[in-house]
């Protein structure tokens, strides 16, 4: 597998252990523009960079010849002379 | 009344999507099951979240918040963003690929070719068909409290059933596919819009967000709600293998068969944790809200709270607009009736010869022939069985379970080209053991369940803190079972294949053709 794959694979487990904020559990405060607790607010945040994750996967983990092999259906049979 | 008014327009109007749909049907099965695998991007996109956002995801998700705090969003619906989408990208995408080029419309078409045996798909069949009748009878449930509701009694419970369960059996039945995807996107965009306004308007009408936060916050009872205080850490991260279940709901799956192209996939992946964030924020929030608002509620008088907070604070019309929102997501049981009736027409009709002898318009009639079936039984469950919802609301909760335990049977059939038939029986009866196993303790440990707040109770005081008993679930050693179960489908997967012959060069070649990488490109 190429280098980009495996650090791929070790950012999305990076980001998956970043979901346990151990160190939100208990905080109620400050309240972030006094709307949103701390723990809210990092979720939040977390849910933006689950989202940019899986940009970087599309950019450039694409399973590109899914896509050859939807061109090659969608081309007509050639004719046998 | 009026709420119910502006309900009853609403159904209206998806009725007339599913008639739309209709008019463009062709006919034929690919068309009637999967659309004709033609939805666009931002269809699919929203069809796709649309499918997924059940009841639960608006009605429950506020409901426990309102018990249990802010923690739920993390809980449930952030690593929902990163694992949900994620498993479209790896499972979705090869599911339609396979789907395009073998011409399969239910993952248990591609389980029969995958394990050379057709046992194993109708074992697969089974399992997947019975975990997902309560979801229907639930929506059913759902639709006829939420129409009793909004209307303060005047559509009693059982003609808001019956309503429901009309509408929705109509526009499947003609619209097929079409048709519950176009409803199921004009649902998602109806509540992104409507759901944004209902939460402005709600603040504004109590005086501000930020005056009820500090007033929660400077609550030394409430204060709690802000913090991750009433969930354990063990549940906490236990809960992160519950989104693997998504890609194994047969409507899930099938969805992701209907896209036209494999590059409609990439929007839905990156735009789905952002869709989740939208839907699941709010309601989290207004759950904490309505703790503050509504003291008192006890584990399941806290699910309508949402309801409670709109007829009390915004516009009897927004309300309404509100109302028929939720009703969609209510009455996601579209897709789950859609996916059996695909299920049971290709898997079991035309599997066992139905679709030989009778043709192709017979298979589509059949699908439709089930649509009414599904429709009506789970009507007459609903009514029958309206006082043991408990029963259905435990058997989702297993049930998410179960799918999720699923997962690594599909992943291995995508991605494992030595794992065999051995392997997938092995893992799906763990699958049925564990759930068989887990109904009996939770019956088994009603009667000493703590009350919310209090320390979870060993169920059998020889074995220690193995079985442990919280005010909802059973845990081991604290944990989810669904760690557990999804852990042991895997061991049982691998170690299982691995002592049995490997499947034949002519099936390794199918689905994992010497010219093709099985997970990534290679350039």
């Amino acid at each position: 597998m190429k280098t980009k794959y495996w650090l791929l694979a070790i950012w999305i487990l990076i980001v998956f252990a970043l979901h346990q904020d151990v160190w939100n559990w208990t905080k109620t405060g400050p309240l972030l523009f006094g709307l949103l607790p701390p723990g809210l607010t990092y979720h939040l945040g977390y849910s933006v960079l689950a989202a940019i994750t899986m940009a970087l996967l599309v950019r450039f983990a694409w399973p590109a010849h899914l896509e050859d092999d939807d061109a090659n259906d969608q081309q007509p049979p050639v004719k046998k002379p | 009344m009026i709420p119910s008014i502006v309900v009853f327009i609403y159904l209206a109007i998806i009725l007339y999507v599913g008639m739309f749909a209709f008019r463009k049907s062709t006919g034929s099965k690919e068309d009637f099951f999967l659309a004709s695998r033609s939805l666009g991007p931002w269809v699919f996109l929203l069809t796709v979240f649309g499918t997924n956002m059940t009841a639960f995801a608006i009605l429950g998700s506020s409901g426990l918040a309102y018990q249990r705090g802010i923690g739920v969003y993390g809980l449930m619906a952030s690593s929902s963003g990163l694992i949900i989408p994620l498993t479209i990208f790896l499972i979705g995408t090869r599911l339609w690929s396979l789907g395009k080029k073998h011409g399969y419309m239910t993952q248990v078409q591609y389980f029969r070719d995958r394990w050379e045996c057709d046992g194993i798909g109708t074992l697969i069949f089974a399992v997947t068909a019975l975990m997902m009748i309560p979801y229907i009878v639930i929506g059913m449930m759902g639709g006829g409290h939420t129409l009793d509701s909004l209307s303060d009694g005047w559509v009693p419970y059982w003609l808001g059933g019956a309503i429901v369960a009309i509408v929705v059996m109509l526009y499947v039945f003609f619209g097929g596919m079409r048709g519950v995807a176009w409803v199921n996107a004009l649902q998602t965009v109806l509540f992104l819009c409507f759901g944004a306004i209902a939460f402005y308007l709600i603040s504004r009408n109590l005086g501000g967000y930020d005056k009820i936060m500090a007033e929660i916050a400077a609550d030394p009872k409430d204060s709690t709600l802000l913090s991750r205080a009433r969930i354990s850490p063990q549940e906490f991260f236990s809960y992160t293998f519950i989104p693997l279940s998504a890609m194994m709901f047969p409507h899930m799956a099938i969805m992701c068969l209907t896209a036209e192209k494999v590059t409609s996939f990439k929007r839905t992946v990156v735009w789905y944790p952002i869709c989740i964030l939208l839907i699941w924020l709010p309601s989290v929030y207004l759950g904490i809200v309505a703790a503050h608002q509504f003291p008192g509620l006890k584990l399941g008088e806290s699910d309508d709270v949402i309801l409670r907070l709109l007829s009390d604070n915004t516009d009897v019309i927004v309300a309404g607009i509100l109302g028929a929102a939720i009703m969609a997501c209510v009455m996601a049981t579209d897709s789950q009736i859609m996916a059996l009736s695909a299920m049971f027409s290709q898997d079991v009709f035309a599997h066992y010869g139905g679709a030989k002898k009778f043709g192709e318009k017979a298979q589509v009639w059949m699908g439709r022939a089930f649509v009414i079936v599904i429709a009506i039984v789970s009507y007459a469950l609903a009514l029958a069985l309206e006082g043991q919802k408990s029963i259905f609301d435990l058997a989702i909760r297993f049930g998410f379970s179960g799918f999720a335990a699923l997962a690594p049977v599909m992943l291995a059939a995508l991605f494992w080209r030595r794992s065999n038939k051995w392997g997938a029986l092995a893992a799906v009866l763990w699958v049925v053991f564990t759930m068989g196993l887990l109904w009996w303790l939770q019956l088994h440990s009603n009667g000493i369940a703590p009350k919310p707040g209090q320390p979870p109770v060993p169920i059998f005081a020889e074995l220690g803190g193995l079985f442990l008993r919280t005010p909802m679930n059973v845990t081991i050693f604290g944990y989810m079972p669904v760690m557990f179960m999804c852990l042991g489908s895997a061991f049982w997967m691998v170690l299982v294949s691995l002592l049995t012959p490997a499947p034949s060069r002519a099936t390794i070649e199918k689905f994992f053709p010497s010219s093709k990488p099985a997970l990534f490109p290679s350039s």
